[in-house]
């Protein structure tokens, strides 16, 4: 609920999964994803507005093109640290008023930051779209910061970071199984930064952070309610117009070298009670490779973990009952190249490495076999059902495409989202299979208690 | 005071002609031929429909030695029902994209059924089966009750639940309150099908139940599916329920032992129920408190002057049998003295002197300002329309509670500050290793 969350990177992707469908465009038969109207602004910003007049409020977001993968090696952290600082204050807004004036309001607001992006909305009522532009274009480019603001703040990151991660040996073991899964390429490092690190980040860090990479042409505003798309372009050009567009740095993190050898992390840790396993194979995601073989992989993963009925669930839990869950997910649209992850708790009595053969049996089968067209055809008709809806949240449209551009997705892609699931083949689905579920290419986890 | 820079935007607040009570002039009390009430919003924009039902009841109507059956209710009546096994019955489900579930807590037992419009019939359907046909086959209640087994055992090392356990154990002395709704593993171990049974028929019944419909459905059809769904139900239910409790008493401090980096912590004692004269006081009082996110005075002290904490709240919980006032907060084992230290000094203050008139008229511009973000979408409003009913709320209510929340004065806040804000019998618990606390 608090400003600040950190968003992991496959909350897009849970997004998509869940995302809209409006009325048939007239040339095709296929529905799409919502119903955008875009611009840009002369100096570079992107602007995305969805109507959705059911109610009187309005979803203002802007996402800038930066994250924790684009942090400068040893200050990790700083991204999301200076999301926390974006609320200190500017020439015409003191420290501390920001989300005072929200809430004076009747608005919400709050931030987030994932290893691609950095995000920053408020929820209001419609008619204070102007002045809620107003505050987040002013603090843009003139945002004030001083050693005593930053040092109490960096005192409350730390407090956050004890308690999303060091307080919970899941999230530690998450940790160190993505600096595990990279070998070069910087998701390896988490969001919220290495204590190490993070203790260390000065008021110059922040600074330096802010005035590289905060300008209008590196960032999208999606509006999102009772709002009329013109109105709302009007609207961006008087506040974000005359932010000035600056040179920014190329947008190139590390490249992971080939991966040669599966990894196998063991976590033992005296707080855990019951073990857990998962195992993770580098993916590839919208930006970095075709589009089929990205949509391909999603319809295969709603086979393999759509609830109760996909094939993990069925096959360890009811059938075999080697495990009391079991699952998998995709992270379909990081900037680079991702994870699909499967994951499992064995049942009493069994131990991770019979979870662990039970999903290989489970993959096996997909790559020996493929799968049967009435999965894929069950599949595809709940992510069309999930796109419906998902057009019941006003702010869930925001997020999509506010995250799929602040990504590097390109715009049709998110909006033909509901075609290209409906054309994916049995073929393509198995190619997709082999291009990554390669045993060197992995990660595998386990958290145990510690040893008696 | 740099709020004048934006003065100007009143002038041109009508973007779109906003009306505030568009959403609430729209619900309908509707009553089925059968004679089932419902609260309905016709909304036809999306094909979709949603329905949330409350029975009163759930985890608090248990007795001890079976604490956790409500919560295992809920997770295995939709395993299978009539000539459905599990297995067929979730296969439907998923076909169909319908999402089917239950919940339990202390004072409720709920259903939440959400359809594609088209679906609507057999969506139905499968809930009147759910609730009035479930089989608990031996398969599926074990294969759940082992996945509840799991959970509670995790959670006797997790300190958010350690913790909030705890408060209720120590706050509630004998009373059912104090039984955790999930249960405990001994408790959990030995329940049957056959607990299952009995308990849903003495839980689900009809003279307990409010039903909420949103979506794309006429109110005649939908008249004709509730009574499909719940005229089979039993007319009244056979519950215990628990004995008011008029005032928990403190002071408590209790810790639990816990090797972690940061305590976690949870602080409460006396609120107020939903329905006595100064909720509303209450209400807008509990935000200037710690309810308002950065605007709250907690947050001000001890998050953004002091960076002791990531996150610290107040919340008030009116239970049916007991009105809670309840906060928490996060923070290294060597801050927790100083922390606690700082809550009850500022409980003390707006004890003694109350709150500003700034405070108060911010207040009010939050909670009716941001109300209609809660009337956003179908799923909220089908949440609202429940727990309203829940709460015996008029329908105009909506329409009524900027009015309530205006009406509130300085000395009503001062007068439920004196009553709910005593710093000297909060009641606390601490899952961590916190330093220097003096019992």
């Amino acid at each position: 609920m608090k400003r600040m969350t950190i968003v992991v990177s496959i909350l897009l992707t849970g997004l998509l999964l869940t995302s809209g469908v409006t009325a048939q465009t007239p040339e095709k038969k296929y529905p799409t994803l919502f119903d955008p109207k875009t611009t840009t602004l002369e100096n570079g910003m992107e602007v995305v507005v969805i109507e959705d007049h059911r109610a009187p409020v309005v979803t203002h977001m802007v996402w800038y093109r930066i994250g924790a993968a684009d942090e400068p090696s040893g200050k990790s952290g700083i991204a999301h640290f200076l999301e926390h600082l974006m609320f200190k204050g500017t020439r015409k807004v003191a420290n501390g008023e920001f989300s005072k004036i929200v809430a004076q309001n009747g608005g919400q607001d709050n931030a987030f930051t994932s290893q691609d992006y950095t995000a920053f909305y408020q929820n209001a009522s419609v008619d204070k779209l102007p002045l809620l532009m107003e505050i987040e274009a002013d603090r843009m480019q003139g945002l004030i910061l001083n050693d005593k603001a930053v040092g109490a703040e960096l005192q409350v990151v730390l407090e956050e970071r004890s308690q999303r991660t060091d307080n919970n040996p899941t999230a530690l073991m998450r940790e160190q199984l993505n600096a595990a899964m990279y070998l070069a390429h910087p998701y390896g490092i988490p969001v919220i930064g290495w204590r190490n690190e993070l203790e260390k980040l000065t008021t110059e860090d922040a600074i330096n952070w802010y005035k590289t990479y905060y300008a209008p042409n590196n960032a999208i505003l999606v509006v999102a309610g009772d709002v009329n798309a013109e109105q709302v372009f009007e609207l961006a050009k008087k506040y974000y117009g005359p932010q000035k567009a600056m040179e920014l740095p190329k947008r190139e993190r590390l490249k992971e070298p080939p991966q040669l050898a599966k990894r196998i992390v063991v976590m033992r840790d005296k707080r855990v009670r019951e073990p857990s396993w998962r195992q993770s194979y580098l993916a590839p995601t919208g930006r970095t490779s075709d589009v089929k073989t990205v949509r391909a992989l999603e319809v295969l993963n709603e086979i393999l973990s759509g609830g109760v009925t996909g094939r993990l669930y069925s096959k360890l839990v009811i059938d075999d009952k080697v495990a009391v869950g079991a699952g998998a997910y995709y992270d379909s649209s990081s900037y680079d190249q991702s994870s699909f992850t499967f994951y499992g708790t064995p049942a009493n009595g069994f131990d991770l490495e019979t979870v662990e053969a039970a999903v290989l049996k489970v993959i096996n089968d997909v790559l020996e076999n493929g799968v049967s067209e009435d999965e894929i055809k069950a599949a595809k008709k709940r992510m069309m059902a999930s796109a419906i809806y998902a057009r019941d949240s006003i702010s869930g449209a925001a997020n999509i495409f506010g995250g799929a551009l602040a990504r590097g997705e390109k715009i049709e892609n998110v909006v033909h989202w509901p075609e290209q699931i409906s054309m994916v083949t049995a073929e393509e689905i198995s190619e997709a299979a082999k291009l990554v579920f390669i045993e060197r290419q992995s990660v595998v986890g386990k958290l145990l208690p510690e040893e008696k | 005071m740099k709020i004048f820079v934006f003065l100007w935007i009143a002038a041109i607040a009508t973007l779109t002609g906003f009306v505030p009570s568009a959403l609430a002039t729209n619900i309908q009390e509707i009553t089925s031929p059968g004679g089932i009430k419902a609260w309905f919003v016709e909304e036809k924009s999306i094909p979709i429909l949603s329905m949330e039902v409350i029975w009163k009841g759930g985890a608090s109507t248990i007795p001890a030695e079976k604490a956790g059956l409500a919560n295992l209710l809920a997770s295995t009546m939709d395993e299978g029902a009539a000539d459905l096994d599990s297995k067929a019955f979730q296969q439907r489900l998923s076909d169909l994209a319908i999402s089917l579930s239950f919940g339990a807590s202390k004072d409720t037992f709920s259903g939440s059924l959400k359809t594609l419009s088209e679906n609507r019939e057999e969506a139905f359907r499968l809930f009147e089966l759910a609730i009035n046909s479930p089989r608990f086959d031996e398969e599926p209640v074990g294969r759940i009750k082992s996945q509840i087994l799991v959970g509670l055992n995790r959670k006797l090392s997790k300190p958010n639940n350690l913790v909030r356990r705890a408060w209720f154990e120590v706050a509630f002395p004998g009373h059912a309150y104090a039984i955790p709704t999930d249960g405990t593993i001994e408790t959990v171990k030995p329940l049957t099908p056959k607990d299952l049974r009995e308990f849903k028929k003495k839980q689900i019944a009809r003279s307990n139940m409010v039903v909420s419909v949103i979506g794309d459905i006429d109110a005649d059809e939908l008249g004709r599916l509730l009574d499909k769904t719940f005229l089979k139900l039993p007319e009244n239910p056979d519950l215990s329920f628990p004995n008011d409790v008029e005032e928990v008493k403190g002071p408590i401090l209790k810790v639990i032992p816990l090797d972690i980096p940061q305590s976690v912590v949870v602080f409460g004692g006396n609120g107020i129920k939903r329905e006595d004269p100064d909720y509303y006081a209450a209400y807008v009082l509990n935000y200037i408190l710690g309810g308002g996110g950065f605007e709250s005075r907690l947050t001000a002290e001890i998050r953004e002057k002091r960076g002791l904490v990531y996150s610290v709240y107040s919340y008030l919980a009116p239970l049916q049998n007991a009105g809670l006032q309840l906060g928490g907060f996060g923070t290294s084992n060597a801050s927790v003295a100083e922390a606690i230290e700082l809550v009850k000094a500022e409980l003390h203050k707006i004890r003694e002197a109350g709150v500003t008139e700034t405070e108060l008229e911010a207040a009010k511009k939050y909670l009716n300002g941001s109300f209609p973000l809660r009337l956003s979408s179908n799923s909220r409003i089908a949440n609202i329309m429940v727990s309203m009913q829940l709460f015996n709320l008029p329908i105009s209510y909506l329409n009524k509670r900027p009015e309530l929340i205006n009406a509130v004065t300085l000395d009503d806040i001062k007068r439920v500050a004196y009553r709910l804000m005593d710093p000297d019998a909060m009641i606390i618990t601490i899952a961590g290793k916190p330093s220097g606390l003096e019992n």
